[in-house]
């Protein structure tokens, strides 16, 4: 019932959208910054050398909350896609769209840590495992995703194109998180299961669990941002936008906001 | 556990490997920042123009 009694609606308003993310990146900014501090503390000055690869190890601590992200994004992304696909709530076309950078940094950064782990660990910057080369893939989806966008030039065709690459894409990420047990991979399998205690010193898991959550709280905080400003451009247009721009940054929103408000400006756009 | 800062930053030999991970990632989440913040402030610049126009436009006397 509580599910019930949140306005889920209310905010798929871009207006009450914009109120929201003015109100949510001060915190999210804030616990990142807090997580980061204490995430890079613990991995150089509490986690111990690790006994068999000394010191390099440090590099998985951005390396899986990186690679985490890639594929929770990418996953967003799908759903995201979805909720434009089926409901045309433009909304959700805007936080897919602004995913998809950060997921792009997130999924580079997992393939650039990786192969500068991989140097002194296996000898080699690169392999074509299962593991490396599907992570490589969900990287140009990203950036097929990223090119599609720019390339068509209706919007709304774009959009639709776009939100079905993302969830014929989405396939991808279990095929990634499994080809560590599928394969044969040079990549080792899981060290951390939702099922059983992590392998790993709990120092280390430690680390890895505030690392986790700074990037986590990062990502949000900046597809938020991104999509308030794409909201402010789309609807540069609309009266609300005006208003916003006149008064200032307003925090009120409004509570009787409907599914019309959400699909709003498709309409208008339609008329002219 | 570490023996100064020279041992620190030298990662029993592995330095230039966890420090060319750590500093790209810090480097690409400041660059990401300051592009949105740039066009955060070009968007908010443009309605602001977009604002002062269609105030002018609609009452020319009350512009100062």
């Amino acid at each position: 019932m509580v599910f019930r009694r949140i306005p889920w609606l209310t905010f798929a308003a871009p207006r009450n959208f914009h109120v929201l993310v003015q109100v949510l990146v001060p915190w999210l900014v804030g616990g990142a910054v807090v997580l980061a501090v204490a995430g890079l503390y613990t991995s150089f000055f509490v986690a111990p050398p690790d006994y068999q690869q000394g010191n390099s190890y440090r590099i998985l601590f951005i390396h899986v909350p990186a690679a985490w992200m890639g594929m929770f994004i990418y996953l967003l992304m799908a759903v995201y896609g979805v909720i434009h696909l089926v409901w045309r709530i433009r909304l959700a076309d805007m936080m897919a769209r602004s995913l998809a950078p950060t997921g792009a940094l997130m999924t580079f950064m997992a393939l650039w840590t990786g192969a500068l782990w991989g140097a002194p660990t296996w000898g080699t910057y690169w392999v074509w495992d299962a593991r490396l080369t599907s992570t490589l893939v969900l990287l140009f989806l990203y950036l097929g995703y990223m090119a599609l966008r720019t390339a068509v030039d209706d919007r709304e065709n774009g959009a639709r194109a776009a939100s079905l690459l993302a969830l014929v894409g989405a396939i991808n990420v279990p095929i990634i998180y499994f080809s560590v047990e599928w394969w044969h991979t040079l990549h080792q399998g899981m060290s951390v299961t939702l099922t059983s205690a992590p392998t790993m010193a709990p120092s280390m898991f430690t680390a890895l669990l505030l690392m986790t959550g700074a990037c986590w709280l990062y990502c949000a905080a900046i597809a938020l941002r991104r999509a308030q400003v794409e909201v402010l451009e789309r609807e540069a247009e609309t009266q609300w936008v005006r208003d916003l721009i006149r008064d200032g940054d307003s925090r009120t929103w409004d509570r009787n906001a409907t599914v019309a408000d959400a699909r709003g400006t498709i309409r208008e756009e339609g008329r002219s | 556990m570490w023996d100064g800062v020279g041992d620190f930053i030298a990662m029993g030999g592995h330095g230039p490997y966890v420090w060319g991970s750590y500093g790209l990632f810090a480097a690409l989440l400041l660059a990401e920042m300051l592009l949105l913040r740039r066009r955060r402030r070009r968007t908010r610049a443009m309605l602001v123009r977009r604002l002062r126009r269609t105030a002018s436009a609609q009452s020319p006397g009350e512009m100062t």
